[in-house]
């Protein structure tokens, strides 16, 4: 295959879920089953012609990438700069065709299984429309080699979260979640923006091998090493919005208000890996400093939301944390220097995270058939409280639950194992290189947590029996629409199509088709190099593996001693450590503090401004009009005193000058004679004085 | 100042005087016999120019004819009690004004062109013969015009003063 | 003021020779108090005095340039027309004014008049 067939498979990849998308909006509704045959298997051709791509990439282009570029807009010459074509276009390499097949993959499962979860929804048609929209936006991301393409691609997927966030929009909590989610993200996007801008202004170029090139021969933004840190802190800002870093992460749990398999496709497979894909892609340019910078973000992130994940009682929320602490797990394994390994924990945790939100949805919509049965509109259904015994119920859904749990908690001969143990092992290279050793700790701790949490969900689920009988003998499993795929993600998430090797995949072909970049960043400001970074890692491979195996071990036994032999009350230890476990119900206040501090000062701010232009602004506008009045009411004076009195007096001249002139017409004849002998005498005197 | 200068400012004198009477008075009858004595001035002064023809004409035609028909004027048209007659007067003083420019610029005029002139010398035999043959030579188409007028006039006042009866 | 007493002297000098600029000044005075009668009378009657008045003014002219200036004879012929003419005139003015007393019952000048004032 040549690469412009390839690349113009990829082209094609990308416009498919685009015509779906015009074509679901405008059409969808008269559709036979309003379309939604048409939106899965647009995505699956997608899928499909991704997996060639990948394949033929990996077969026959191996290290390559291949570019498609176009000229935009050509400035021809601006002052001061010379010619400017804004050049755009398209380039595959491994990093983006694994992208383009986890993307297309989550997406058609997504769409098959939406088939049943939304059966009979109000909107049916239009949130296919919009699942294909998403595909079509993160796809632009994936396949851009420039950061503008990039950033349209990011506020596309951004746009998309928002119209899934807010489908059930009659629901108020569901309106504000989608509006909380937009304008988190869009404060991350103003630092990447920033970046960009940046970027662009030192290098006159949206694309980013020139920019690498460049700072690769000196060129740094704004002559200085400082500022190129900067430009990578602000890049990474994006990625702290999109990937609920902290402290932007407070939209991510609120987004849960969206429909699950939206939750399962744009909040834990692809959206926000976005972030960390954009780490990946930019980190040539990423010094030293900047990375630091990212790991400790990313050991934060998953710190504080490992910590929240052990209180809640709603199985979505419980997911949506683990999720924005896995996301964390991924940002601070690049910030290390684990580059390949974050990448593949995005690959694993796309596939049984993905499963796990759908195995969640699965249960919600059996509990909700299962509620409406009774009647009983009050109970909630994803309250981990309400459930129980499920396992008995709903078989596949249980087994293939207990297949994700197993890959999130780094089990062996689970794709997660491979993965997070890769990071682990980074974390504990790098701690040992820089000598911050907060971060392995911190990525133990929370490979810990995460095993609690997660089979706490598990026991509370599916294990132990349902407290309401007759509710349980209403639950179903869930069509083969909806659990097809969940067998699927499950078989995905066994270590056989990563690595021959179940407990190193140092060698497997993801990680040495997705090799780490070498840095373009000058050697002072560097990280260190993949070379010594790969030697430490090596090493400490074993340790980290039998690490991580007594974290978790530990993690698992006490979720069991604590909710199936219930030998530890969790509700004493709950109130016993009151002010603490408050402190987690409640995400560490996060909401709270940012609605009094940001929340409220831009209102008070705008209650200012709204002072200032109704007073001020409004006041000069009336004070203008009041003058202007003022004017034209002096104006009218003078036109009806001045004018008209010069017009009225013109006419009273005329009638006085006629009143006086009319006493010459006497009627007396002798008055006549007078003037005549006087006209004669006073013509004799002009004539004599001539 | 010989006897032709005194004589002169008698006549003079006469003549003013009785033109301002004629003017001035109120009585009508006043009027018209100052008129009388203006115009027997006027003829003195005729004769005082050699005029002898003329200074008589004037009397004969002045006092006798126009005079007279004056008077029969004023008596048929007042009614006439007494003497006393009474008329008024409008516009004096703007006719006093302009009666002062006229005379002043008319008086000056004579003065200043011709104070210097001297009468020719010798005395002109009477002018009656003269006056005739120049009417009946040099002026006969004047005369002939001016017989037409009178004859006009005649009939024209006589068909215009005539009782009207009512027809 | 000197002038103005040289001009009385001469003048007072002037005075006692009659000349033509006698004749003439007389004449004058007496055709302004003509005018002064057309102009002021409110009598019909007196009006034609006042134009006997100028016309005797205007034949003083006459004769005087006739003896004085270079006119001879033929001053004294207009004047003797002039008198003719008076004459027809006056013939026909009285002849008007009486129909006017006929007509209005009186001969001021001012009440004869059937316009509306």
């Amino acid at each position: 295959m040549t690469p412009d067939t390839l690349l113009t498979l990829a082209v094609a990849t990308l416009l498919l879920p685009l015509c779906g998308f015009v074509l679901m909006i405008f059409f969808g509704k008269r559709l036979p089953r309003q379309g939604d045959w048409l939106s899965t298997s647009v995505i699956a051709v997608s899928l499909g012609m991704a997996v060639v791509i990948l394949a033929a990439k990996i077969g026959s282009y191996g290290g390559e990438t291949l570019t498609l570029n176009f000229t935009w807009v050509d400035l021809h010459n601006v002052p001061l700069i010379g010619p400017l074509p804004i050049v755009l276009g398209v380039a595959v390499d491994n990093l983006t065709a694994v992208m383009l097949v986890v993307v297309t993959l989550i997406s058609t499962l997504v769409h098959l299984f939406s088939i049943g979860y939304m059966h009979g929804d109000i909107r049916y048609s239009r949130y296919f429309a919009y699942l294909g929209f998403f595909s079509f936006s993160m796809l632009m991301i994936v396949l851009a080699n420039n950061l503008f393409l990039l950033y349209v691609g990011w506020e596309l997927v951004g746009i998309s979260s928002y119209l899934l966030i807010g489908h059930w929009y009659e629901k108020k909590s569901a309106s504000n979640a989608a509006i909380k989610a937009f304008l988190v993200n869009r404060v991350g996007d103003f630092g990447f923006f920033l970046g960009i801008a940046m970027l662009f202004m030192t290098f006159h170029t949206f694309g980013l091998r020139e920019i690498f090139e460049g700072i690769g021969a000196g060129r740094l933004p704004f002559e200085s090493n400082w500022w190129l840190t900067a430009a990578g802190v602000l890049l990474f800002c994006g990625a702290v919005g999109k990937s609920a870093q902290f402290p932007l992460h407070v939209w991510l749990p609120d987004a849960m208000e969206g429909p699950t398999p939206v939750s399962a496709l744009i909040h834990a497979a692809t959206m926000v890996a976005a972030g960390v894909y954009l780490v990946a892609r930019i980190f040539p340019l990423m010094t030293a400093d900047a990375l630091l910078v990212v790991a400790y973000i990313g050991a934060i992130t998953a710190f504080i939301s490992a910590t929240i994940a052990i209180t809640q009682n709603d199985i979505k929320k419980v997911l949506a944390y683990s999720t924005i602490s896995q996301l964390g797990y991924m940002i601070m394994g690049l910030g290390v220097g684990a580059y390949s390994a974050g990448f593949f924990h995005l690959v694993t945790h796309a596939m049984f995270k993905a499963g796990l939100f759908l195995g969640s949805g699965s249960i919600i919509h059996a509990m909700h058939n299962a509620l409406h049965h009774e009647n009983d509109h009050a109970t909630d259904a994803q309250d981990l409280r309400n459930m129980g015994g499920l396992r008995k119920a709903m078989p596949v859904t249980f087994w293939t639950f207990v297949v994700y749990t197993l890959a999130i908690c780094g089990v062996p001969l689970t794709s997660g194992f491979l993965s997070k143990d890769e990071i682990l092992a980074g974390t504990l290279a790098f701690g040992g290189m820089s000598g911050h050793v907060i971060i392995p700790v911190i990525g133990f701790l929370v490979a810990g947590l995460t095993a609690f949490y997660m089979f706490r969900v598990v026991i509370l689920a599916f294990l132990g029996d349902h407290k309401d009988a007759a509710r349980f003998s209403h639950l179903r499993e869930s069509p083969m629409v909806m659990t097809i795929p969940l067998v699927v993600l499950a078989i995905l998430s066994v270590f056989v199509f990563y690595s021959f090797n179940p407990f190193d995949a140092s060698d497997s072909w993801i990680v040495r088709a997705v090799g780490r970049p070498d840095s373009v960043v000058p050697p002072s400001m560097a990280a260190p190099s993949t070379e010594a970074f790969e030697e430490a890692a090596h090493g400490l491979h074993g340790t980290a593996m039998l690490l991580s195996l007594s974290v978790a071990g530990i993690g698992v036994l006490f979720a069991f001693v604590t909710y199936y032999w219930r030998k530890i009350n969790a509700d004493a230890v709950a109130s016993a450590l009151g002010p603490a476990y408050r402190f987690l119900l409640n995400k560490w206040y996060f909401d709270e503090i940012y609605q009094a501090v940001i929340v409220n000062g831009t209102l008070a701010l705008s209650r200012i401004l709204r002072w200032f232009d109704g007073n001020i602004v409004d006041g000069l506008v009336n004070g203008t009009g009041w003058v202007t009045r003022g004017i034209s009411s002096v104006s009218g004076m003078f036109d009806t005193y001045v004018v008209d009195g010069i017009v009225n007096l013109t006419g009273y001249l005329s009638g006085v000058g006629g009143l006086a002139l009319r006493k010459f017409q006497t009627g007396r004849v002798q008055s006549y004679v007078i003037f005549a002998v006087l006209s004669v005498m006073v013509f004799y005197f002009v004539f004599r004085l001539i | 100042m010989q006897l032709y200068d005194a004589v002169f400012f008698v006549f003079a004198f006469i003549t003013l005087v009785s033109a301002f009477i004629v003017v001035f008075s109120r009585n009508i009858m006043y009027a018209a016999f100052a008129l009388l004595f203006t115009f027997f001035g006027v003829a003195g002064l005729y004769v005082l120019l050699q005029a002898d023809f003329l200074a008589v004409t004037q009397v004969l035609i002045y006092v006798g004819g126009i005079l007279v028909l004056l008077l029969f004027g004023v008596m048929l048209t007042n009614n006439i009690v007494s003497v006393d007659i009474k008329t008024g007067v409008i516009q004096t003083i703007p006719a006093l004004a302009l009666v002062a420019i006229v005379a002043g610029s008319l008086a000056g005029i004579f003065y200043s062109t011709w104070r210097g002139t001297v009468a020719p010398p010798g005395t002109v035999a009477g002018t009656t013969t003269a006056l005739g043959g120049l009417l009946m030579t040099a002026y006969m188409v004047p005369f002939e015009i001016v017989s037409v007028i009178l004859l006009v006039a005649l009939i024209g006042a006589a068909k215009m003063a005539r009782r009207h009866r009512k027809a | 003021m000197g002038s103005l007493g040289t001009v009385w002297s001469d003048f007072l000098g002037w005075l006692p020779h009659v000349q033509l600029a006698h004749f003439l000044i007389v004449s004058a005075i007496m055709f302004s108090f003509g005018l002064y009668g057309v102009a002021t009378r409110r009598n019909a009657i007196l009006v034609l005095m006042g134009i006997e008045l100028i016309l005797n003014a205007a034949n003083i002219n006459l004769i005087a340039f006739a003896r004085y200036g270079g006119v001879n004879l033929d001053g004294q012929v207009a004047a003797m027309f002039v008198i003719a003419l008076a004459a027809a005139e006056a013939a026909v003015a009285l002849a008007i004014v009486l129909n006017i007393y006929h007509r209005f019952q009186t001969v001021n000048i001012d009440e004869v008049s059937s316009l509306k004032e």
